[in-house]
């Protein structure tokens, strides 16, 4: 058969089809996405209403197995103004002359970034109203930050996780590029060194905790010869509240780095090189050429590797809990430890309403981070 | 044939029975098992679940029934064994488990009454039990529901050789404790050329740290007998965490955290524990373990120099009315030696076998045949003389029969010096009973122990350590309902001696 009595018997077999047929016709679509919607409803949809409930409920034991008991927003109510305050947001003291000025430059650089937007050529409602709860919650967060870093007050888990993500994701960031700028020279042994730089990706984390246990254990442990010749050996990194979090950072630093590296590796081996020998043939020195052609190259690729990062940073869990148990006191406690110490008692409602703020925190940095760096930085690419 | 056909017959029927009854009493009083298996849950050991895996074979090849150790981590045993029996997944059978869970456990349901079957299993010797395990750590409003297997109380342990030497008695007092934990600090201890501890103890969050305070702080708290309770006013459910009495005991915690190794904070038992067989502390404070682990010499530099005493006193306790704390005398601490208050202290309570009630019925005779045997003088008189079981004496054999204890490698002096640690603790009037209500874990393991790392890194003064143990106790009582956790703690405490 032609292909052109083929057309016009089409129309023909159309016109021909029940009603019946016509409508699963058009419901095909529909049907063959019905799989990955249930999919995703049982496994991720389901899940999250279910902790949500879960989350404004308590936990009680009764003849014949648990009961919940539904109690409104109790759960939270006490990580935000009752007896966890303390322990979720930290102690708050009276600002100081210094912690005023810190918050009055970053709130003027809020503002100045507002009033720009609102100068601008594309301003929208929408976009302000975004950009002003954006700026009133990551006020807060500074304040939260500031006031109990800064001051003779105590940062709370939630602050103890932003530090984590801070430090963690921009540490991992700087190495990993200097790493990546470095391998793509032409070194003896470049080879070996990207196998190795990739090697702590691959360990659990649970052993690579083990392992900075074990390190920075000043009074035995395998570097303790190291300790013992600066004359250490009475010193404890992880008693001491800034000690033990700067071991947890180093382990996650040391950790996760090599997953940024890997990422960058590729993006600066796939840019052309026409546009460097042109720099050089034009005089370009070596930082010009990282600034002005390099980085503005691998920007896209880094605006995604940072979010994944930014994302997993938040969930750190198993570095704390292995190093120091949270201590000490609560000095490195994570919001997922926070989770997972109330869990063990098995207040899972007070559990539940801690991930749920963890998801609020996460949710307000990814959206952030996507709508005000990410599709910028994509769209300037 | 013989020539006394009837002698002869005579003979071999006393012969048989004399061997059907010794096996009686050395296995299992329990018939045949084949084709069931037995899942036992516990703590991921290698204590605890060494002698059950170890045992396990064994019990198989004399009852069929094959014995499967599941084991997790301990801080999500409870929860882990809760959420198995609250889903009604009953994935196991059995479990062994610390008895202060079963204020949750019992009231659930999940747990099968084993008041008949102990009563009713002679080699098991239920009577053998000292009476603290059986009224307490086994029985839960009258009814029997676990098998115990381990007898658990903290004493404190010293270096004979330094004391004798520097001319020091043990501690009969926390300042005694201080006074030579200062002596010792920073001395080399074991001829190695490093300064070594005065005190090593397990201050780790989440792990064994709320434990060791309570034992301090019960000197002060506890000293009107086992039914005044170290942990809640019983007449109306208060905490008995911000007072004098509390603040002396958060005083001596402070300064013992800097009379030890430098990442003390950071320390569990099983680090107190190797710094102390390797002689690197003059005193240290934890369960029986010590003992037998200093005399194994595949690990221990201290063998023989090890000894134990009842936990220290105070000669000052907490009046109650006043909040204050008052000289002991004949009628405030009616119990003081030399007018010491101690107040030994059964923390945890012994790890104790118990049945999960949903099981199939053969599955759990099998499993309480299982624990049982375990229990059983030829077992477990064995078992608490190894250091890696992490089981240590409970029945009055344990203490009355010295041959496993020697055999072990312990001198007689040093058995007799550790098991009259045990017992001058098990004797005593005035022992303090762990907490055993519902939600207990809410109680010591997240709000004390949480507090008490706050206070030990400094983040919590110790008015403010006090005032957050209480708010923290008195929400999660009234959350729960002050009454019934009232009824449950005071139906804990009246033990029959």
């Amino acid at each position: 058969m032609s292909g052109e009595a083929s057309a016009r018997q089409v129309p023909v077999a159309a016109s021909r089809r029940s009603p019946l047929v016509a409508r699963l016709d058009r419901s095909a679509g529909a049907v063959f996405i019905l799989p990955a919607v249930l999919v995703i409803l049982a496994f991720s949809i389901f899940p999250l209403l279910a902790s949500l409930y879960v989350s404004m409920t308590r936990l009680s034991f009764s003849e014949g197995g648990i009961h919940l008991t539904y109690v409104g927003f109790g759960n939270y109510a006490k990580l935000l103004v009752g007896i966890d305050r303390t322990h979720f947001l930290g102690v708050t003291v009276p600002l100081t002359p210094l912690t005023a000025v810190v918050l009055l430059v970053i709130y003027g650089g809020f503002a100045f970034l507002l009033v720009r937007y609102l100068r601008g050529p594309g301003r929208t409602v929408a976009g302000f109203v975004g950009r002003l709860v954006t700026a009133v919650i990551a006020g807060a967060l500074v304040w939260l930050v500031v006031d109990t870093v800064m001051t003779s007050g105590r940062p709370g888990t939630i602050v103890v996780t932003l530090i984590y993500v801070g430090v963690d994701v921009s540490a991992q960031y700087l190495l990993a590029l200097g790493l990546a700028l470095l391998v793509v020279q032409r070194l003896p042994g470049r080879r070996f060194f990207r196998v190795v730089f990739l090697l702590p990706m691959m360990i659990t984390p649970v052993g690579v905790a083990y392992l900075f246990r074990m390190l920075t254990d000043t009074s035995k442990g395998p570097l303790y010869p190291l300790w013992a010749h600066f004359g250490l050996t009475d010193v404890s990194w992880v008693t001491n509240p800034w000690g033990a979090r700067l071991a947890v950072m180093i382990g996650d630093v040391w950790q996760w780095t090599p997953f940024i590296f890997i990422v960058l590796l590729a993006s600066i081996e796939s840019l052309p090189i026409e546009l460097n020998e042109a720099a050089v043939v034009d005089g370009a020195n070596r930082w010009q050429m990282f600034w002005a052609i390099t980085f503005p190259q691998i920007l896209p690729a880094t605006s995604t590797v940072v979010l994944i990062r930014l994302i997993e940073a938040f969930k750190i869990v198993d570095l704390p809990n292995v190093l120091t148990n949270g201590g000490p006191g609560t000095a490195t406690e994570s919001l997922t430890l926070h989770a997972y110490t109330i869990w063990r008692a098995l207040d899972i409602g007070g559990s539940a309403a801690v991930a749920y703020m963890l998801l609020i925190v996460v949710t307000f940095v990814g959206i952030s981070y996507v709508n005000l760096f990410r599709r910028r930085v994509t769209a300037m690419a | 044939m013989s020539r006394y056909p009837a002698r002869t017959l005579v003979i071999a029927v006393g012969v048989g029975l004399l061997a059907a009854a010794c096996n009686a009493s050395n296995s299992t009083s329990t018939g045949n098992f084949s084709g069931t298996t037995i899942r036992i849950v516990t703590f991921t050991g290698p204590q605890i679940a060494e002698p059950l895996q170890r045992r396990g074979p064994d019990f198989e090849k004399a009852t069929g029934a094959k014995v499967q150790v599941i084991t997790v981590p301990f801080s999500d045993l409870y929860q882990k064994i809760l959420t198995d029996f609250s889903t009604k997944t009953n994935s196991y059978d059995a479990m062994v488990f610390d008895p202060q869970w079963m204020g949750d456990y019992v009231p659930s349901g999940y747990l099968e009454d084993l008041t008949n079957r102990v009563q009713n299993d002679t080699a098991l010797q239920w009577n053998d039990i000292a009476p603290f395990f059986r009224d307490f750590s086994a029985t839960f409003k009258g009814k029997v529901y676990t098998v115990p297997l381990d007898g658990d109380f903290q004493m404190v342990y010293y270096r004979t050789d330094l004391l004798q030497k520097d001319g020091l008695q043990p501690p009969a007092t926390w300042d005694d404790y201080i006074s030579i934990a200062k002596h010792f600090q920073g001395k080399d201890l074991n001829g190695d050329g490093k300064a070594d501890f005065g005190s090593c103890w397990a201050m780790k969050r989440s792990a064994q740290s709320y434990w060791m305070f309570i034992s301090v702080a019960a000197a002060f708290l506890q000293s009107q007998g086992t039914k005044q309770g170290s942990f809640f006013d019983t007449s109306n459910m208060q905490p008995l965490m911000n007072n004098a009495g509390t603040a002396a005991a958060l005083d001596i915690y402070k300064q013992l955290s800097k009379l030890g190794p430098p990442d003390q904070l950071n320390n569990d038992v099983g680090d107190s524990r190797g710094l102390f067989v390797t002689g690197r502390c003059a005193l240290s404070l934890d369960w029986g373990d010590i003992g037998p682990l200093a005399v194994d010499k595949s690990q221990s530099k201290v063998a023989d120099q090890v000894g134990a005493v009842i936990l220290p006193g105070s000669k000052k306790v907490l009046d109650r009315a006043s909040g204050q704390l008052v000289d002991c005398n004949s009628t405030i601490c009616p119990y003081a030696v030399n007018g010491v208050n101690h107040s030994p202290f059964a923390a945890f309570g012994g790890w104790s076998g118990a049945i999960n009630k949903a099981a199939p019925a053969k599955t759990k005779d099998a499993a309480f045949a299982f624990l049982s045997y375990m229990s059983q003088p030829a077992q477990s008189s064995v078992d608490v003389t190894i250091g890696k079981t992490g089981f240590n004496p409970y029945r009055t054999s344990h203490f009355t029969n010295l041959g496993p204890w020697t055999a072990s490698g312990m001198s007689e002096k040093a058995a007799k010096d550790y098991l009259g640690a045990i017992q001058a603790s098990l004797q005593s009037p005035n022992m303090v009973l762990d907490l055993r209500i519902p939600q207990t874990a809410f109680y010591q393991q997240t709000a004390l122990d949480t507090a008490l790392a706050q206070f030990l890194a400094g983040e919590l003064s110790a008015n403010q350590t006090m005032a957050q143990i209480t708010n923290q106790w008195n929400s999660k009582t009234d959350e729960l309902g002050r009454q019934s956790q009232l009824d449950a703690y005071k139906s804990s405490l009246s033990v029959t001696k």
